[in-house]
């Protein structure tokens, strides 16, 4: 305090002007040489990987897009984005159900995630991959009644595709639901109580101010759940689906090139993650509206977004 | 220039104000509440609230913290469940309805119905934090009340202007000061054209220089002919514009009356120690 008043009393404030002073950034000198050694570094392990003989990049070449290799891929893809679709819109269901003031579906949908989250996804994938060896036939009907709808046989019902996305799907769903759960319990409930209020409905609340604010809470690690997802599907091997990954090992099966098939099946696993971070960078600045500190940019802005500081 | 656009009844009351809680006798009060009784487990929050509102007054409750005073706004709103007693806006019991001598409990959807009547303003605004303020306004009537986008959005903007806001309409809430904040909060109460608005602390989450222009907008719509409940510790506030203060205390109103009365001449110990507090 003493000196501010001794400052002030020595200057005359109305006559003297404070020179413009330049405003000069802290500067980052050892980012540059960082930045520089890690590219060296990256450099050296680029040239010793494409001189090694035992990669043998023309096998890589000839396998990269390959009949084999995209037809395996575009399994992958499809059952990948047809397990998340029924994982996120059937998560929803479930954790609106588990916050639910009705004892019943909160009990149902309690036991639905107990079950699915809690027994490996390769049981769950051959238990519906072998349904018809334990229920040969499938009948719609009033239960305890001779009242019968529809019968027919499991196998036919439930192909392998199917049985791999009932699978995969379902499991997908028990786990989403607890992301989505975790979601909408992070938004306030004063907004709940407000929108309430306003003469909203549970339902109308839920879809218009609790889920949009959730969905900023919920896309980060439902990206994971999708690249999680993107390898999971090579599980489908065991009920005789051809994804990516399955196609692989039979190829590497019969030739034996299995380090050059593992890096063609590394390449495309890493180009669809990387295309996976645009569309959730998205999202997230979507999302992200209205919230002080914008959300770190999406991967591939990320990669592309180096920067150096302030020159001038 | 007025706040509000309502039926043709309600305008002509406005000016009629100061007369309006002697020419209720016609009409039910607006809030009515008797042995109004709410317990959170074994905690009894609200024992027994004797209470009246009539139509165009503004009502001011005061009493320290713990003693019922949201719960009991609340309660008016159907945000609680009443445990005990009779509680009604205007003429009409909350979360009830009277059919054939008997009272039938609303559902959801009714509930919802009678809640578009009733404004409420909270002590930490509330605002929908992923909509501008104008989509914070235009939310409710667009989705409740399906007025079209466009009228909605005009209304919207009028009420923006009446609140001195109308610049930040393209705002997210975290880009407003508190009371900038509380004053789209109040728009966005209003755009549903309640007939009874609750406020709930209004002014205890602002900085002191922000209170003033929070209030100025209250007291406008009081002078509008707005039925108003406000908890507030802002005595001036109650003094000036209130037409009755109650003042409640461990679950009870210990004493309601004209301000002058409760504020300059309390009956009650109780009443006479909290003011020397907040005085
Ligand atoms: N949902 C709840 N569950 C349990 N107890 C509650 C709940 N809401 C309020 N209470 C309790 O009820 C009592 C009254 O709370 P209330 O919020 O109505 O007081 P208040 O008069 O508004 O106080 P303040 O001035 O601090 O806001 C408090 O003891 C509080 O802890
Ligand atoms: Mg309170």
């Amino acid at each position: 305090m003493a000196a501010t008043q001794q400052g002030s009393s020595t200057i005359e404030p109305a006559t003297v002007q404070p020179p413009r002073l330049e405003a000069v950034p802290v500067r980052h000198p050892g980012r540059w040489v960082a930045a520089v050694l890690v590219g060296l570094v990256a450099l050296s392990v680029v040239v010793s990987l494409a001189k090694n003989p035992n990669l043998d990049w023309p096998t890589v070449r000839r396998y990269l897009f390959s009949d084999l290799v995209l037809s395996g891929l575009w399994t992958t893809v499809w059952l990948t984005v047809a397990a998340m679709a029924m994982g996120v819109v059937g998560g929803v269901v479930v954790a609106v159900m588990r916050l639910s003031a009705n004892p019943v579906l909160r009990v149902v949908s309690g036991a639905f995630v107990w079950v699915f989250r809690g027994t490996p996804v390769l049981v769950q994938l051959i238990f519906w991959g072998f349904l018809g060896a334990f229920y040969p036939t499938t009948t719609i009907g009033i239960p305890f009644t001779d009242v019968v709808f529809f019968t027919g046989r499991t196998s036919d019902l439930v192909p392998a595709t199917v049985a791999a996305l009932l699978a995969l799907g379902l499991n997908e769903m028990a786990y989403a639901s607890e992301i989505i759960r975790a979601g909408i319990q992070s938004v306030d409930s004063g907004q709940v109580e407000a929108a309430h209020s306003l003469g909203m409905t549970s339902g109308r609340t839920m879809r218009r101010i609790v889920l949009p604010q959730a969905m900023r809470v919920i896309i980060p690690p439902m990206g994971n759940e999708t690249i999680t997802m993107l390898k999971t599907t090579a599980l489908v091997s065991v009920i005789s689906g051809h994804d990516l990954m399955s196609n692989i090992q039979a190829a590497y099966a019969q030739n034996f090139k299995v380090i050059p098939l593992l890096v063609v099946a590394s390449a495309w696993y890493l180009a669809l993650t990387t295309l996976l971070s645009v569309p959730q960078g998205w999202l997230e600045r979507r999302f992200g509206r209205g919230v002080a500190a914008p959300g770190p940019r999406g991967g591939l802005g990320r990669l592309v977004s180096f920067r150096p500081g302030a020159s001038s | 220039m007025t706040l509000l656009r309502r039926t043709p009844s309600s305008t002509s009351r406005a000016t009629e104000r100061p007369g309006a809680a002697g020419d209720a006798s016609s009409t039910p009060p607006m809030v009515l509440a008797e042995g109004v009784c709410k317990s959170f487990g074994h905690l009894q929050v609200l024992q027994g609230i004797d209470f009246e509102v009539a139509r165009g007054e503004v009502a001011v409750l005061l009493g320290p913290s713990g003693s019922g005073k949201s719960t009991f706004l609340r309660c008016i709103n159907h945000l609680e469940k009443v445990d005990a007693g009779r509680l009604s806006v205007d003429g009409e019991p909350v979360g009830y309805v009277e059919r054939g001598g008997r009272l039938h409990e609303l559902r959801e959807k009714e509930v919802a119905a009678r809640r578009t009547e009733i404004g409420m303003v909270f002590q930490r605004f509330n605002l929908f934090s992923h909509q501008t303020a104008l989509e914070n306004v235009v939310e409710a009537p667009t989705q409740v009340k399906r007025l079209p986008r466009r009228v909605a959005e005009e209304r919207a903007r009028e009420l923006l202007d009446r609140v001195g806001l109308a610049d930040k309409a393209g705002s997210y809430p975290s880009q407003l000061s508190g009371g900038q904040q509380q004053r789209v909060a109040i728009a966005r109460a209003l755009a549903m054209d309640p007939k009874l608005m609750l406020f709930d602390e209004p002014t205890s989450a602002l900085d002191p220089e922000l209170v003033g222009e929070v209030l100025d907008v209250m007291r406008d719509l009081a002078r509008e002919g707005m039925t108003m409940v406000v908890v507030t510790h802002e005595i001036g506030f109650a003094r000036e514009v209130a037409d009755v203060v109650a003042f409640m205390d461990g679950g009870v109103v210990v004493e309601t009356g004209r301000p002058d009365q409760v504020l300059g001449r309390p009956q009650h110990e109780r009443t006479r120690s909290f003011l020397s507090k907040v005085l």
